[in-house]
């Protein structure tokens, strides 16, 4: 029994195009434990959304393992759930029919799942809205709807590939707190992809900084606030916050 | 809507709104009339040839001579070819795009063919078609379906895969199948691309009709109208076109009721 949840072991990937190869990932290493909260943050182009999608299963890697729950993954896991930038709810369904889509596609809309869904909803105050249209929802419900959505599946991992970047800066902080709050009620582990450093160190408990193309780990950094009842909004007044900060602008920066 | 509510300049602007609609129903109208009183004034005064350009009041009584003698069949034998025409094309272009989406290979391997038979005139297949099929509705059928099949295919495999490459991910995360993504995905976001095909594909299907009825038939509006021209009968090539368009509207109608009951149904 390990209690990391994922561990990622030697992920390479290089892609192949006429003109050449490049490598975007370079021996990844990196283990999560359950409950963890992980950002990835690195300059842009430098690979952190294509480690997501390996991990997810949607693009194939070079070389490498991912170990879930102990477990070898190849592929698509059922217990990998995947958020993107765009909320992706299909405009011509319902909420409601919007958020079982994974267990429809999955073949798994059972009673208790339904039931399952139809509580997410309730807790998280999409109940009444379950037979409007997405186009009649906010942004932030719109995202909420397809968090739920992902989390319909019952994950254990949840991905978030830069989930909130597409939102205005104060739905997005909103939802930000929605979607941590939501997790870890629900006591899901989350990596976040992201390129924006202050939502990284408000969401995590720990931050990877990569490095630019051919991507390496190039330092983990453990998120740490002196408080109680800590949100991704109120850790943003503590000196802390500055200071963490200051340390991943300039690794970013300097060595880019 | 709550009328007690209504302020004054809210009022005013629907008043406006109102009198404007009026106002261009009224000048169409007027236009019309106006077009085909001058064309009966100057046919009567005889300052143009009545011979050559008919007039509203020969159309007329060639329509209702023609009421008691086969008209109606004429228009039943066009609307028919049209609609098994538009049927066919439409079903086997979309079936067509959904085997180009599901394989990229054919698709790629298909492309240059497809490019080429969408720029060729397909009137010019007329004379295979009929050496092929015969003579007659299946000939005209053909015909339609060549007209209206290409653009089908190339539309719909255009719209299949442009649909969202986020929605397909999304929907790949849940691992679904290659059906399942078609299903759930790829044809509900083409529903408009769909109906804009309809559309086109209508008007289309009406054109290969009245080429194959030009060039085979026995009967059917084209067929009026080649005759009428041959046995120099503009008074019958006149009413043929006239009742011609009034079809198309029809069907062009069709379509769009169509449309406003899926839209519905989705909303």
């Amino acid at each position: 029994m390990s209690k990391n949840i994922l561990s990622v072991k030697n992920i390479t990937k290089i892609y192949q195009a006429k003109n050449g190869e490049t490598i975007a990932l370079d021996n990844i290493d990196l283990d999560i434990k359950k409950g963890e909260f992980v950002s990835i943050i690195g300059p842009s182009g430098c690979g952190k959304s294509t480690l997501l999608s390996i991990i997810a299963g949607l693009e194939e890697k070079n070389t490498g393992e991912i170990y879930l729950d102990g477990k070898k993954v190849d592929g698509i896991s059922s217990e990998i759930g995947y958020m993107l930038q765009k909320d992706s709810l299909l405009e011509w369904r319902t909420i409601y029919n919007n958020v079982i889509l994974g267990l429809e596609i999955r073949g798994i809309k059972t009673k208790e799942n339904e039931e399952y869904v139809n509580n997410l909803l309730k807790k998280y105050n999409l109940y009444e809205f379950k037979d409007k249209y997405p186009t009649q929802l906010s942004g932030g419900m719109r995202q909420r709807a397809a968090l739920i959505r992902t989390l319909a599946v019952k994950p254990k991992l949840l991905l978030l590939d830069e989930a909130f970047s597409a939102l205005d800066y104060q739905t997005r902080i909103m939802v930000t707190k929605d979607v941590y709050e939501i997790l870890r009620e629900e006591g899901i582990t989350a990596l976040i992809v992201t390129h924006d450093i202050s939502e990284s160190i408000s969401l995590s408990d720990r931050v990877v900084v990569l490095s630019k193309r051919p991507a390496k780990i190039k330092a983990i950094h453990e998120i740490k606030f002196d408080m109680q009842n800590r949100t991704p909004i109120n850790c943003r007044e503590r000196p802390e916050f500055s200071k963490y900060f200051d340390t991943l602008w300039k690794e970013l920066d300097i060595n880019g | 809507m709550d009328n007690k509510n209504i302020s004054a300049d809210r009022k005013k602007y629907l008043r406006k709104i109102r009198i404007n609609k009026i106002t261009i129903l009224i000048t169409q109208i007027l236009l019309l009339v106006a077009f085909i009183a001058l064309w009966e004034i100057l046919a009567d005064a005889k300052i143009i040839n009545s011979f050559i350009t008919s007039s509203p009041s020969r159309i007329l009584n060639t329509f209702l001579n023609m009421s008691d003698s086969n008209l109606m069949m004429h228009i039943g034998v066009t609307v028919y070819e049209t609609i098994i025409g538009f049927i066919a094309g439409t079903l086997l272009g979309v079936i067509i795009a959904i085997l180009l989406w599901w394989s990229e290979f054919l698709s790629k391997v298909l492309e240059p063919f497809l490019v080429v038979l969408s720029s060729l005139p397909k009137t010019a297949l007329g004379p295979i078609i009929i050496i092929w099929v015969g003579a007659g509705t299946p000939a005209i059928i053909v015909m339609a379906i060549a007209i209206s099949l290409v653009v089908t295919i190339l539309d719909m495999s255009n719209g299949f895969l442009n649909t969202d490459k986020e929605k397909i991910k999304m929907a790949k995360s849940f691992n679904a199948s290659k059906l399942q993504l078609l299903t759930k995905i790829v044809i509900p976001s083409n529903i408009s691309t769909f109906i804009n095909t309809l559309k086109v594909n209508i008007g289309l299907s009406l054109v290969g009709v009245i080429t194959g009825e030009f060039l085979v038939s026995k009967a059917g509006l084209g067929y009026l109208i080649v005759y009428g021209g041959q046995v120099f009968q503009l008074d019958l090539v006149m009413t043929s076109v006239i009742i011609l368009g009034i079809v198309a509207a029809i069907m062009y109608q069709s379509v769009v009721i169509l449309e406003k009951i899926i839209l519905r149904e989705k909303k």
